[in-house]
């Protein structure tokens, strides 16, 4: 029946495609090949990312003003319920620099693992159209959310600019931002990757993330409030390892003057360090099933 | 015709070989999706699949070598897996079991391979030509070409979700025949067209087999397979039925239905 089979005689189907130099169609390309051909696609990412924060605001009246008013409602509703019903400001004088701070670090990560965990199946049609390496979408969605984070700072720099007053220190948001942005891509990759696999994960982060916003440091000072509590010091030493604490502390060490008495240990050295380890491990998770994404 | 050389040994050089291929489709079935995160982490801990999956298996160990030059019509009844196994020969489906050989990168062109409808047609023309993996400057010389050929005109920067079918489908076929192909595969992309993109699209299809490329071509009418193609191959219900020169395919086909 299979007619083109004949003029090779016995020769099994693989070793035909091996004599003609042909490969199998779905396969993973070597993690080196992989990456430069990401790199190709570039202007691809960027492109998409531009046309998302578009899309995401065209339907909105107040168009993309809500990029402005989004971590300003955010920062509001926190501010009434930690800085004055609650009263935890406990020392911190710039209490709303603190708290701005710690608020659009977390959200930039957190909006980047439960937007990613969906980066895939939301995009399954184009996955089963066209042929590209599907790390670019999780990246396009961590490129959408620098964006909001850029104009997040733009508003903390504002409120510091006033209230403590600009200093040479602020350079140090660069490399701040660069650190977290390699840890978010590192995680966005990893819970994309997931997400496809386990859709339950999208339903479950929402607590995930919940649980690990309170043990951030966000609304008040970590060290302070285990000063209070009795707690042992190794205690900090311990929180300190959450990436999150790590980043949200290396902001408040370049823009509030008066972080030097809440600072967490070793901020900069944790944050490198899992920047490294997570940008590096998420590429290698999230290639290793590139040739099953499409499925679902 | 062309069926002759296609199976002389002189002249063969398979572009595509389809080994034993099986795709199995998982659905979850029903309205088992949400739930209360309880539930889902217990889901997710013992490993167990939703309790609602199901298994479609679309194609059943489909074997065929398709060579330079061929220009294969696929055809069948709904649902028999047609544009399944196309999208398996793009390798955009991984298959669970067997495997699909290719020479370079199969390029798809098909109906509802939607793009990103709540973008406007120029930044799908943009994202898809950059997402195929030309260059910004490519993209920006090769951009009056496509939208001339799509001729969808001044509704170029309208939503695609705003598009008849007819319309999104000549748009879609535009760009993805922007760059040559060594294997295309298009799965019924011609059917919605009118008259004049019909004889547009088929004189490019031809085009893009004169250019020593492989074509597979996806579509219920018989007509165009047989005027198109030099080859065919029936799938009925998932499993290859014939594969041979386009005409005796094709009359056992119409045997077929009209016997059913
Ligand atoms: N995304 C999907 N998820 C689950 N099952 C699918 C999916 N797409 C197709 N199927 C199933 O796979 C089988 C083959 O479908 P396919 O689309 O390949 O048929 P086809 O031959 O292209 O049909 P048509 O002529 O109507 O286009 C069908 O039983 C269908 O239900
Ligand atoms: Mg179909």
């Amino acid at each position: 029946m299979p007619t083109a089979a004949e003029p090779t005689g016995m020769t099994s189907p693989a070793e035909l495609a091996e004599r003609y130099g042909l490969s199998k169609s779905s396969i993973r390309p070597p993690l080196s090949s992989y990456l430069r051909e990401l790199w190709s696609r570039r202007q691809f990412v960027l492109s998409y990312a531009t046309a998302r924060t578009y899309a995401m605001y065209a339907g909105a009246r107040l168009g993309s003003i809500w990029q402005v008013l989004t971590p300003l409602l955010n920062a509001g509703v926190y501010y009434l319920a930690f800085g004055v019903l609650l009263g935890t400001k406990n020392g911190i004088d710039n209490y709303v620099a603190f708290l701005l701070s710690g608020i659009f670090v977390f959200t930039f990560t957190q909006r980047c693992m439960t937007e990613g965990s969906r980066s895939l199946a939301l995009n399954l049609s184009l996955i089963r159209t066209l042929h590209f390496p599907r790390a670019t979408l999780p990246l396009a969605y961590v490129l959408n959310e620098l964006n909001q984070m850029l104009v997040s700072l733009a508003i903390l720099f504002v409120v510091v600019g006033f209230t403590d007053g600009p200093a040479w220190r602020w350079f140090l948001i660069v490399p701040a931002m660069v650190l977290q942005m390699m840890f978010n891509i590192g995680i966005t990759l990893v819970f994309a990757r997931i997400g496809t696999f386990v859709s339950d994960i999208t339903q479950l982060l929402p607590f995930v993330t919940r649980t690990w916003l309170y043990a951030s440091g966000i609304f008040f000072s970590l060290p302070s409030k285990l000063e209070q509590l009795n707690a042992p010091s190794w205690v900090v030493q311990v929180l300190a390892f959450n990436p999150i604490s790590a980043y949200i502390d290396i902001v408040r060490r370049s823009l509030l003057q008066e972080h030097k008495q809440n600072e967490l240990p070793h901020a900069w050295t944790i944050a490198i360090v899992w920047s490294f380890v997570m940008l590096a491990g998420g590429f290698w998770y999230f290639w290793r099933a590139e040739d099953r994404y499409g499925r679902g | 015709m062309a069926v002759a050389d296609s199976m002389s040994s002189s002249t063969a050089e398979p572009t595509v070989i389809a080994d034993r291929l099986d795709i199995i489709y998982k659905v979850i079935a029903g309205q088992g999706g949400k739930g209360t995160a309880a539930t889902a982490l217990r889901r997710i801990l013992k490993r167990q699949d939703r309790p609602t999956i199901r298994e479609v298996h679309a194609v059943k160990s489909v074997s065929f070598t398709a060579n330079k030059g061929d220009a294969i019509g696929v055809i069948g009844r709904n649902g028999s897996g047609k544009s399944t196994l196309l999208r398996a020969i793009a390798g955009l489906l991984p298959p669970a079991s067997g495997a699909v050989y290719t020479g370079g990168r199969p390029s798809l062109l098909g109906v509802n391979a939607a793009m990103m409808n709540d973008l406007t047609g120029d930044r799908n023309v943009v994202l898809g030509c950059l997402a195929m993996g030309m260059s910004p400057a490519e993209v920006q010389r090769r951009y009056d070409e496509i939208v001339e050929f799509s001729g969808i005109g001044d509704f170029i920067d309208l939503p695609m979700s705003t598009y008849s079918s007819g319309m999104a489908a000549r748009l879609k076929f535009a760009i993805a025949s922007a760059k040559t192909h060594d294997i295309l595969l298009v799965d019924e992309a011609l059917a919605t067209g009118d008259a004049e993109f019909r004889v547009r699209s088929e004189r490019k299809i031809k085009e893009l087999r004169d250019q020593a490329g492989t074509v597979f071509l996806v579509s219920h009418s018989l007509e165009v397979v047989q005027e198109t193609c030099n080859r065919a191959i029936w799938l009925d219900a998932g499993v290859l039925r014939l594969d041979g020169p386009v005409k005796e395919v094709v009359e056992a086909y119409i045997a077929s239905t009209r016997a059913g």
